[in-house]
């Protein structure tokens, strides 16, 4: 169990919490923890970077019963964090310049990648997407994240409130038609990734996509989150355009709580 | 997933083929049912791992969500407690799931309230391509079903006749650790013509948390598996299988081939990995094959059937 040590709230609806955890603090970039909150979910969470040495963060948008409990927590309350697991976003060494697509809330397992391309000194560029002015997430601390490498940002709006009215996938088209990337690395809604995993296979461009679906074990036994054959817990969450192009549910099918097919929209 | 299924156990020769309840294995593993069993594409991928027989999860008639999370708790590497509830797609979208299995020996694990459930479950799956059946009569956490039901041996043996009139295919009960007497519960099987038995299933369990006080579970009561209740299963199987004339599928914490060993010895015809898997992946099939032939080998045994229970020699 973990105690909650600082809370930042990002937007009207997202907020995140830190925590020590030693495992968590060392995760890396795209991997996530299972978060306990006492009788009422277990969640599973992208893990981010702490406030302090040996700490850990992670971002919540209350959007259901479980996601809400964990956004009401206060300082100083306890939750459980089992953790990190699955695999990882991988930067090759021939990569030079890359593309980061994070929509909505998964810009959260990107950034402890965004860190890391600094660090390595790979120009970067960085299309974060929102509904609205009010939820665009982590804008300065993506640049804070940057300083040291070449790197742009583009903010895209739903609604036009700020910055570039459309989608992030409307700026990608925009900067593919002058620019060239090593890689594109992508997660949000599935239906957003599946348009980012098109357009960068009309580019020949290397993908790879942190997916996601509803996870019960979290460690590659209940099967809860298949995709095929693939365990999105244990096998990713990170899969390749390799892995992508023969998921034939990616972007089309997920299961639900039963394990029914169910059509994404 | 159309491609041509290529077993990674080609190379294994008859050494570790088995037959049992009719079913011919070319190995005596099998992956528990509750683990993984979900989907074709699934069911695939652990055929190719090294899976002689695959169990699904258990399908009731109606899709059932199961509980909220957390449904899985990892006590250590070893052992586990959950409560999952028997989420499963129920048995018409499961039917469909399956309908165009080929190859992948594919046991269907059931569970209902009652014997009459079970003919319309049937009805879904006994078309198919499919090696058999599973009758969960087990389950320790789910009101009304598995071992409230798998707990009175009369009502034990209804279903078990109602199944088996219903069915051409192998039919394999599913028994655990109940308020009743194991003996008496598989008796009752026996003798309403089951074909094997499995022993056994999780054992009714929980864990609190000593910083909240409050149990882990969103259920609060789960099933225990892995290496905590191999030593009861051994035991299980053992009395089963040498005082019952009916083959028994050993299960219950088998992590290494020592573990496997060590419950063909005790009667087990084949095995069932679930909990090993958390820690060792699908190789955990492949593993243990191989670690039985080198057993076999040393030991100077022609087949894996000759070491069956062994023990109950002495």
């Amino acid at each position: 169990m973990v105690v909650i040590d600082q809370i930042i709230q990002q937007s009207p609806t997202v907020r995140t919490l830190f925590f020590k955890d030693i495992l968590c603090s060392g995760s890396k970039p795209g991997q996530f923890a299972m978060v306990w909150i006492p009788r009422a979910e277990e969640l599973p969470m992208s893990l981010m970077f702490g406030h302090k040495r040996d700490y850990s963060a992670i971002s919540v948008r209350k959007q259901g019963f479980g996601s809400t409990q964990l956004y009401n927590k206060s300082k100083g309350e306890i939750i459980g964090v089992r953790g990190p697991y699955g695999n990882h976003f991988k930067i090759k060494k021939k990569y030079r310049k890359v593309l980061l697509i994070g929509d909505g809330i998964g810009l959260i397992p990107l950034l402890k990648l965004t860190a890391i391309l600094n660090e390595l000194g790979i120009n970067t560029t960085l299309i974060i997407g929102a509904q609205s002015r009010d939820e665009v997430l982590f804008e300065q601390e993506v640049r804070n994240y940057l300083v040291k490498t070449v790197h742009k940002i583009i903010v895209t709006t739903e609604d036009g409130s700020y910055r570039i009215h459309g989608q992030v996938t409307d700026a990608m088209t925009v900067i593919l038609e002058s620019e060239k990337f090593d890689t594109v690395y992508t997660c949000g809604p599935e239906l957003t990734m599946k348009k980012v995993f098109d357009i960068a296979s009309s580019y020949s461009l290397p993908v790879q996509a942190r997916l996601e679906r509803y996870m019960k074990c979290g460690i590659g036994i209940c099967a809860s989150c298949c995709i095929g054959e693939q365990l999105v817990c244990k096998d990713g969450t990170v899969f390749n355009e390799k892995e992508l192009r023969y998921m034939d549910e990616f972007g089309h099918i997920a299961r639900d709580k039963s394990g029914r097919k169910t059509l994404l929209h | 997933m159309d491609r041509k299924l290529k077993k990674s156990d080609q190379h294994l020769d008859e050494t570790l083929a088995v037959d049992i309840a009719g079913l011919h294995l070319s190995n005596p593993t099998m992956l528990a049912s509750g683990f993984l069993g979900i989907s074709q594409d699934i069911f695939n991928r652990i055929y190719l791992s090294g899976a002689g027989a695959v169990i699904s999860k258990s399908i009731s008639i109606d899709p059932i969500e199961g509980y909220r999370n957390p449904t899985v708790i990892t006590l250590d590497n070893s052992s586990y407690i959950n409560a999952v509830g028997l989420s499963n797609p129920g048995a018409e979208a499961f039917s469909n799931e399956i309908s165009c299995n080929r190859q992948v020996p594919i046991i269907i694990s059931l569970v209902g309230t009652s014997d009459v459930e079970f003919p319309h479950l049937l009805k879904k799956f006994n078309h198919l391509n499919i090696a058999g059946y599973e009758i969960n009569l087990s389950c320790p956490h789910v009101a009304k079903m598995g071992m409230e039901v798998g707990d009175d041996p009369e009502m034990v043996g209804h279903i078990v006749k109602t199944v088996k009139s219903n069915t051409s295919k192998p039919v394999i009960i599913k028994v655990g650790v109940g308020s009743a007497d194991i003996m008496k519960i598989a008796e009752a099987a026996v003798d309403s013509g089951a074909n094997a038995i499995t022993a056994i299933n999780t054992i009714r369990a929980m864990t609190i948390n000593i910083e909240t006080g409050m149990p882990v579970l969103s259920n609060k009561i789960g099933g225990l598996s892995g290496k905590s209740i191999k030593h009861i299963a051994i035991r299980c199987v053992y009395e089963i299988s040498k005082n019952l004339k009916i083959p028994v599928i050993g299960c219950g914490g088998i992590f290494t081939w020592q573990d496997a060993v060590e419950f063909l010895l005790a009667g087990a015809s084949a095995l069932q990995l679930g909990s090993v898997i958390g820690s060792q992946g699908l190789s955990a099939f492949r593993n243990i094959s191989y670690g039985i032939m080198e057993y076999l080998k040393k030991k100077d045994f022609k087949k894996v059937t000759e070491i069956v229970g062994l023990a109950h020699r002495y």
